[in-house]
């Protein structure tokens, strides 16, 4: 093991870094990425928004803004190659008066800049007709149809696993302790568990980019992490919306939104507000009354009580835009850092700018003649026809076994989540969305307990809700 | 499409009270559809006794509780048994689709009982601020992780709600040799029964914090501890009431929910707030034929009630069907 020399190490298992491990994958590379979580996608990529952004919020000029773009339109094909569920459901910027009106229309020629197309402004009719639950006092909106949701986490995976079969080694549970540079384009990464050699080192360890730089003497940023709170409805209103609804943005944020999700329960949020903790992932009463109040004033039928989940997710920034670039004083060394919102959109166009970096800095790029484009898509029973279930149920009974009754996920596909790499109850709930519905795994959890320990084929008493000491059960009672 | 008479969705006390009274009323094609492996339903968690003293006059573990109906309904051959079937749709023509290893069935029936029980209100149902970490469990969870798998949960533990799962589920704790450090009841008083605060709590020295919440979860990987605070009369927080209590596991025992998506799909006129159908008689709904008893009509504190009143839904099915009295 000791001994290997990689051409390129990624650090950070988010969508960012399993994104860049793709796109590498497509050359002839040897190429490792480490993540210092037990799964993949348990750091920024699991907790967002989960919109494919069109362009319309971010500086003409900015670096963000022009990987958002180019985002918005890469994440297209990849989401076709790897079976990845993307959706275009477009989204409006609701105004409440004739000034507001004033100000989409600053939004639509900035975001024209940036090359975002075929958007328009609609009034209160077309609103009428087409998000009949909007406030009677919005008067009109921007509408920006290349607007789409995604699967953050799915989508995570997807890549990964895609990059995998292309020959990327992945290895979780290494966090990177130390990096020694031995001379240009020679690097030495220590994780808690091995010691591997490099010739380039990506770092997109997401919040802890900065100590990432800092082992190799670079401190010229640093992380803050943004908190975002967000709130998860009820399926039973899944059609409360049928585009993104977004207020008109602030100075600091996007404001807080009524999302569609490619699971289908809408969501309320994000909140925004600078936190010093880099794993502080709690929510606040208060971030719940403020979420509710602002949402309300667009969608006046969202209540407290269809309400059935909520999580915090922290954005990682460094000042105002990406940090993307190879650090010349450290030859070998690039870091992909501070990827704040949208860093989901982009993270398909940063992989593509990762590699002209790379080329630039002396690395040849070669494609692979065998490289494996397609990855078959994951089967989820709540999303295909009747038709469908019933030859898959008959093909293979495990479909036809329910374990999760509120999310209706079979024991098949809980099987094939832990197949592909799952080995936490977290790890299955973002895969299946088993225990991500209204009861929260008050039913399923035991199942699937005991379908881990099976088929890990370690004892219940080991199995985390998501790795290190989050161990769900405490011992076995003396019978 | 098949058709049966009656179809009964469920295999707990209810369905099975239900299941028995329709076919001695006469109705001669009952199928039954239970998701899980066993009848009994949620009973066969409950270990403790406590159950049958109205209908048996005798005190019994839920457990032997369900088996007395299981005895009876299996030795009747009139109706079907589905086990592992688990039901996805209903309409409002009462045709309803359910999953079972291997199959898809479709069936239309004349009359349909619900008998789905309930689920129990989870922490973020009740707005608990904090973090996410393990060692958070619902009642109903731990009670089957602790009494079915035979696992144990923790050693510090923070009961929220005082009903009578809560309090059972103190005194589970505390048997298995936890330390049960509070029990936090938001109301002035417990909703649980009298002889539980008692036989739970007084006789274990377990504190019942009153007119208290929890207002926060803290821990990164597992629980560590939770903010309690008093409250008003209108659950207004009262100020600098706040402390702390340290342990790895919150028990949420916060009420029940009757389960009844599916009815929602069959364009069932539904109570939005308790989550039951509308209705001026007991187990009826909206929809001609389609009836409802048990956890899934109302929430019982007594499986005793819950037999009571399902023996009349069987009945109402069955007169609903053209079978005399
Ligand atoms: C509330 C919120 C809403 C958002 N909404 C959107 C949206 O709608 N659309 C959009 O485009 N973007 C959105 N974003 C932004 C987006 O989520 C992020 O830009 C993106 O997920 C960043 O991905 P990443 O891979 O850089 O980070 P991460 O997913 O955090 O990946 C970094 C990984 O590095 C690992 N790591 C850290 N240190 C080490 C170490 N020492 N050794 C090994 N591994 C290490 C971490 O464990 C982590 O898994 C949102 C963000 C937030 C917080
Ligand atoms: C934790 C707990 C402790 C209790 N302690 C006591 C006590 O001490 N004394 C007492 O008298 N009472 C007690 N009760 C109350 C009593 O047990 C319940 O009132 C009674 O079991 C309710 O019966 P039920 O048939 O309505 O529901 P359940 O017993 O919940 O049965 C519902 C059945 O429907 C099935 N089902 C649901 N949805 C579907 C579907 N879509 N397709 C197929 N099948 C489905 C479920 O699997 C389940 O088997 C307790 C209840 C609970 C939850």
């Amino acid at each position: 093991m000791q001994n290997k020399t990689y051409d390129i190490i990624i650090i950070g298992g988010g969508v960012v870094g399993c994104s860049i491990a793709r796109e590498l994958s497509k050359y002839n590379l040897k190429v490792a990425l480490l993540e210092k979580e037990v799964e993949l996608a348990f750091g920024v990529s699991k907790s967002n928004s989960g919109i494919i952004h069109p362009g319309t919020q971010t500086k003409a000029g900015s670096l963000k803004g022009r990987l958002c773009v180019e985002g918005n339109i890469l994440i297209r094909k990849i989401a076709k190659e790897l079976g990845i569920d993307f959706q275009e459901v477009g989204e409006l910027i609701v105004a409440f008066s004739k000034d507001d009106i004033a100000k989409l229309e600053e939004i639509k020629i900035e975001a024209e800049k940036l090359g975002v197309k075929k958007m328009s402004i609609v009034d209160q009719s077309w609103l009428k007709e087409n998000e009949p639950n909007l406030s009677k006092d919005v008067v009109g909106a921007l509408f920006i149809p290349s607007a789409g949701i995604i699967s953050p986490y799915r989508m995570t995976y997807d890549l990964s696993e895609n990059a995998a079969k292309n020959g990327v080694e992945i290895f979780t549970d290494n966090e990177v302790k130390g990096i020694v540079v031995k001379k240009a384009n020679d690097l030495e990464i220590m994780t808690t568990q091995r010691v591997l050699k490099t010739r380039y080192v990506i770092n997109a360890a997401g919040l802890f980019a900065d100590d990432i730089s800092g082992m190799v003497g670079l401190d010229d940023f640093k992380i803050t992490p943004r908190k975002g709170q967000e709130f998860l409805l009820d399926k039973k209103r899944e059609n409360v919306v049928n585009h993104i609804i977004f207020p008109l943005p602030t100075k600091t944020s996007k404001g807080v939104l009524v999302i569609k999700t490619s699971d289908g329960n809408p969501m309320v949020g994000p909140t925004a507000q600078d936190v010093d903790d880099k794993e502080d992932l709690s929510t606040t009463d208060d971030g719940f009354k403020e979420v509710l109040s602002a949402v309300k004033q667009m969608i006046p039928s969202i209540n407290d009580s269809d309400i059935i989940a909520y999580f915090s997710g922290l954005r990682p920034v460094a000042g105002e835009d990406f940090i993307i670039r190879h650090e010349a004083s450290v030859p070998g060394f690039i870091n992909v850092s501070g990827i704040q919102s949208p860093g989901l959109t982009a993270a398909p166009a940063i992989a593509k700018m990762v590699c002209s970096i790379l080329q630039e800095n002396g690395l040849t790029l070669i494609r692979k003649k065998d490289f494996k484009r397609y990855r078959n898509e994951t089967t989820h029973l709540f999303k295909i026809s009747k038709d469908k279930a019933r030859k898959l149920i008959k093909e293979n009974e495990g479909y036809g076994d329910i374990v999760c009754r509120c999310e209706m996920v079979s024991r098949k596909e809980i099987e094939e989540a832990i197949e592909r790499g799952a080995t936490t109850l977290d790890g299955v709930k973002f895969r299946t969305r088993a225990q991500a519905g209204r009861c929260h795994g008050g039913f399923c959890t035991t199942r699937i307990l005991k379908i881990l320990s099976e088929k890990l084929n370690v004892p219940i008493t080991e199995i985390t809700k998501r790795g290190k000491g989050s161990l769900i059960v405490k011992g076995k009672r003396a019978r | 499409m098949k058709e049966r008479e009656l179809v009964i969705v469920g295999g707990g006390p209810a369905a099975m009270a239900a299941a028995i009274s329709a076919h001695e009323s006469g109705v001669k094609d009952i199928l039954v559809l239970e998701r899980d492996q066993f009848l009994g339903g949620i009973l066969n968690q409950c270990i403790h006794t406590g159950f049958g003293l109205n209908h048996f006059k005798e005190l019994l573990s839920g457990p032997e509780y369900a088996q007395r109906f299981i005895e009876k309904i299996t030795g009747i051959k009139d109706i079907e048994i589905s086990l592992q079937s688990f039901v996805t749709n209903l309409n409002s023509d009462k045709e309803l689709t359910y999953l079972r290893p291997g199959e898809m069935e479709e069936v239309r029936a004349r009359a349909i009982i619900m008998a789905t029980g309930c689920r129990e209100r989870t922490r973020e149902m009740i707005h608990v601020a904090g973090t996410r970490p393990a060692g958070i469990f619902s009642a109903g969870l731990a009670q089957k992780l602790i009494n079915s798998e035979g696992l144990l949960l923790g050693q510090e533990i923070v009961v929220v709600g005082s009903g009578d799962i809560g309090l059972i589920m103190a005194r589970r704790f505390t048997l298995e040799g936890a330390k049960v450090k509070a029990v936090v009841e938001i109301q002035k008083e417990s909703k649980g029964l009298i002889r539980n605060v008692v036989q739970c709590l007084d006789d274990f020295n377990i504190p019942l914090y009153l007119s208290h919440k929890i207002s926060k979860i803290y821990g990164k990987h597992r629980v560590e501890k939770v903010d309690v605070i008093a409250v008003d009369d209108n659950f207004n927080e009262v100020q600098n009431s706040r402390f702390e209590i340290e342990c790895d596991t919150v028990l949420i025992s916060a009420g029940l929910i009757p389960e009844n998506e599916l009815i929602e799909m069959a364009q069932v006129e539904m109570d939005k707030k308790t989550n039951t159908p509308v209705s001026d008689e007991i187990n009826k709904t909206s929809v001609e034929g389609l009836f409802v008893c048990g956890n899934a009509f109302k929430i019982y504190d007594l499986v005793d009630s819950v037999t009571k009143d399902s023996i009349i839904a069987g009945e109402m099915a069955a007169e609903y069907l053209g079978y005399k009295k």
